[in-house]
């Protein structure tokens, strides 16, 4: 009975271990494997961990970024890797799927630095960022966030930056936006359990208020709520003259059709997390006159951007969004770290962070002490179904 | 505002009328089969996806691919029945709860993995224009969710109330054995209720996708758990009282929405049923009942 007991156990570890090996997009070579494929072309693999959501509700920010950030991989692969001190790294990517949610955020986080993860794309959303964050520090691990936007994200962990832009700052942007266009009455709709929605929208109707124009009315919903239509009901009722809703693109989906069903002719206002809504609205009509903030559009004509665009239609059939650039930008950023740090110890390249200027496809960026990024934002309406720059 | 209070009742009358649509399924299994269905939320989800493989995937005709989502619906039922229920019939209750929550999660997973997580867009095939009465705004997809729903519900009166099948619907819900003996098929009945319910739950379906026009496999969990509520709330076993109870719920989740607060709506949506539960533990409608000693 012992005997089978035992068997059984070593069974089920073995299945465990096959289990855990094969969690990973991209197979992690073996320590063996990679140290003869090294000597054999004279390079080493530097490991980047990304981690994001590669399904569920927030599943084309993580996507995105994964394909953007595969792109530039290939790219400096291809280009025969990095040089830092005498050896030539090639880089290898490992994305993880947390779906969004801190748990799996951490799980994946424990798992890649098992893998001997030397830094870290992510997380793509800004609640798990959060999260990750305080394990990073802990390991002083190189972590740049793509595209996480709230504020938390990125405090009081030195080895932590970010590529995109903060979430109040967005919300501002949009209020002195309200107020160039020319309208004081302003409609806010926002999800009340997360914390890009309520940063963005605490930060835009303070600078509404400065700005001299009116908040008639503050909307909230919760995750995973589907009908809008009493909310918006409410704002039929009030005199606004513009809506804003700081929420990702498939809740704004659901607003923007609700409220062309209830006949309301409002113009939407939105963050970057509208960036993708065209691929989930049933009629883009609904849309038609929205303008959010992207860092970045794939119409743009300058020529990295046009190459990008090219390079990642070829290969996933798709036209990019921010997310993609940002996670493009941020395998750039990795390597201009370790460049300027001439090493690929942690503590070298988070304090090359702040020396370095990258002129990356979101723009040019160059990061200050508390991990921020310096660089401009653009505007994009939705034209004739089409994501377009505005002037 | 009295428009506007108007609009919030009509928006709590669409909810409503689909919580209704779907309590219907729990209240008849229920009354039938004395046990709590609690896949029957997920049955939506079913429809609501073989309605999109039949449009999207297939090009079928809207009145096919509609056809096709309440037989699916149905089988679905019933095989749920007859493979995970009925070799229950006279296990525990607990059991038999705790296998509805087995069948729940094992049908999400099912189309979690051939549909995967990432939510499907899904054009409404409902397309009608919007109603005005002077500023009063009702669009298409309510005043079809309102019709479907009533005529639903007086078809399933008229069946139960008028015909055979319906009459042993009702003796097999009153006493099973009585039913037996007078050489009425329970099993058949039972199997019957469970298609019924399906079916009904697949209009349910139907009509929330062309609503919300976004699938997702977790879709049917929580109206199907308002649903169950509205069932207790009208009186489980009552059919009148689940078409009362979604209808109620509906309007209550609209009006505290509106007029107290969206973040404390589902609260007070759950609320209500404790309340019942303590007051009236039998619903608005049930009938109180002497247990046999």
């Amino acid at each position: 009975m012992k005997k089978f007991l035992a068997g059984a156990m070593a069974l089920v570890m073995m299945f465990s271990f096959a289990a855990c090996s094969s969690g990973g997009d991209v197979e992690q070579p073996s320590d063996s494997e990679s140290n003869t494929e090294g000597s054999a072309e004279g390079s080493d693999t530097f490991l980047i961990g990304g981690i994001g959501p590669l399904t569920g509700g927030a599943a084309s920010y993580g996507n995105s970024v994964k394909q953007g950030a595969e792109i530039a991989i290939a790219e400096i692969n291809e280009a025969g890797g990095i040089k830092a001190g005498d050896e030539v790294y090639t880089f290898a990517l490992d994305f993880q799927d947390d779906e969004s949610s801190e748990d799996k955020a951490i799980t994946a986080y424990n798992s890649l630095m098992d893998k001997g993860m030397k830094a870290m794309i992510g997380t793509v959303t800004s609640a798990p960022c959060i999260a990750v964050k305080e394990l990073s520090k802990q390991d002083n691990i190189l972590q740049i966030t793509p595209s996480g936007s709230a504020i938390e994200c990125i405090t009081d962990a030195p080895n932590v930056f970010r590529l995109c832009f903060t979430d109040p700052l967005q919300g501002i942007t949009m209020a002195d936006f309200v107020k160039e266009q020319g309208f004081t009455k302003v409609a806010v709709i926002f999800n009340n359990s997360d914390d890009y929605s309520t940063g963005m929208k605490n930060a835009f109707v303070e600078q509404v208020k400065t700005n001299g124009g009116e908040v008639v009315t503050e909307e909230a919903f919760n995750e995973g709520d589907v009908d809008f239509s009493t909310q918006l009901t409410k704002i039929k009722s009030t005199d606004a003259e513009i809506i804003f809703c700081p929420v990702y693109y498939e809740a704004a989906a659901y607003i923007t059709q609700q409220a062309k069903e209830l006949g309301m002719n409002l113009p939407f206002i939105g963050g970057d997390g509208w960036d993708g809504i065209l691929a989930q609205v049933t009629d883009p009509a609904t849309i038609e006159g929205a303008v959010f903030l992207s860092p970045f559009l794939a119409t743009d004509e300058a020529e990295e951007v046009a190459g990008f665009v090219a390079k990642y239609q070829e290969k996933y059939s798709a036209t990019p969004d921010q997310f993609a650039a940002d996670g493009y930008d941020t395998v750039y950023v990795i390597k201009a770290a370790i460049e300027k740090a001439n090493s690929v110890e942690s503590e070298d390249m988070i304090a090359a962070m702040t020396e370095i200027t990258v002129d990356g496809i979101t723009g040019s960026m160059s990061f200050t002490e508390d991990g921020e990024p310096d660089k401009s934002a653009k505007f994009v309406v939705i034209k004739d179904g089409q994501y377009t720059a505005m002037e | 505002m009295l428009i506007s209070i108007l609009e919030q009742l009509i928006n709590g009358l669409r909810t409503g009328s689909i919580y209704a649509l779907i309590a219907l399924g729990y209240t008849m299994v229920y009354g039938i089969a004395k046990m709590i269905n609690f896949a029957h939320g997920d049955i939506i989800m079913v429809g609501a996806y073989t309605l999109y493989i039949g449009i999207a995937l297939l090009n079928l005709s809207i009145p096919i691919s509609i056809l096709l989502t309440v037989i699916v619906c149905s089988v679905v039922g019933v095989a749920v029945e007859k493979i995970a229920y009925k070799p229950l019939r006279n296990a525990p209750p607990l059991a038999v709860l705790i296998t509805a929550i087995g069948v729940s999660y094992f049908l999400q997973s099912v189309s979690l993995l051939i549909f995967k997580a990432t939510p499907i867009p899904f054009n409404s095939v409902i397309n009608l224009q919007s109603v005005k009465f002077g500023s009063l705004n009702i669009s298409g997809i309510t005043i079809v969710t309102l019709i479907v729903t009533t005529i639903s519900m007086i078809i399933l009166t008229l069946f139960i109330n008028k015909t055979k099948a319906g009459t042993a619907m009702r003796a097999v819900s009153e006493d099973k054995g009585a039913a037996q003996l007078v050489g009425i098929n329970v099993n058949k009945t039972i199997s019957m209720t469970f298609a019924i319910g399906s079916a009904l739950a697949a209009l349910a379906g139907i009509l929330y996708i062309c609503q919300y026009q976004t699938l997702k496999p977790t879709m049917g969990a929580l109206p199907g758990i308002k649903a169950f509520v509205a069932a207790v709330l009208g009186g489980i076993g009552s059919i009148p009282g689940a078409m009362l109870g979604g209808i109620v719920l509906g309007i209550i989740e609209s009006l505290s929405k509106a007029y107290i607060s969206t973040e404390l709506s589902d609260a007070i949506v759950f609320g209500v049923l404790v309340v019942v539960l303590l007051v009236k533990p039998s619903g608005i409608l049930g009938k109180k009942q002497n247990e046999k000693v």
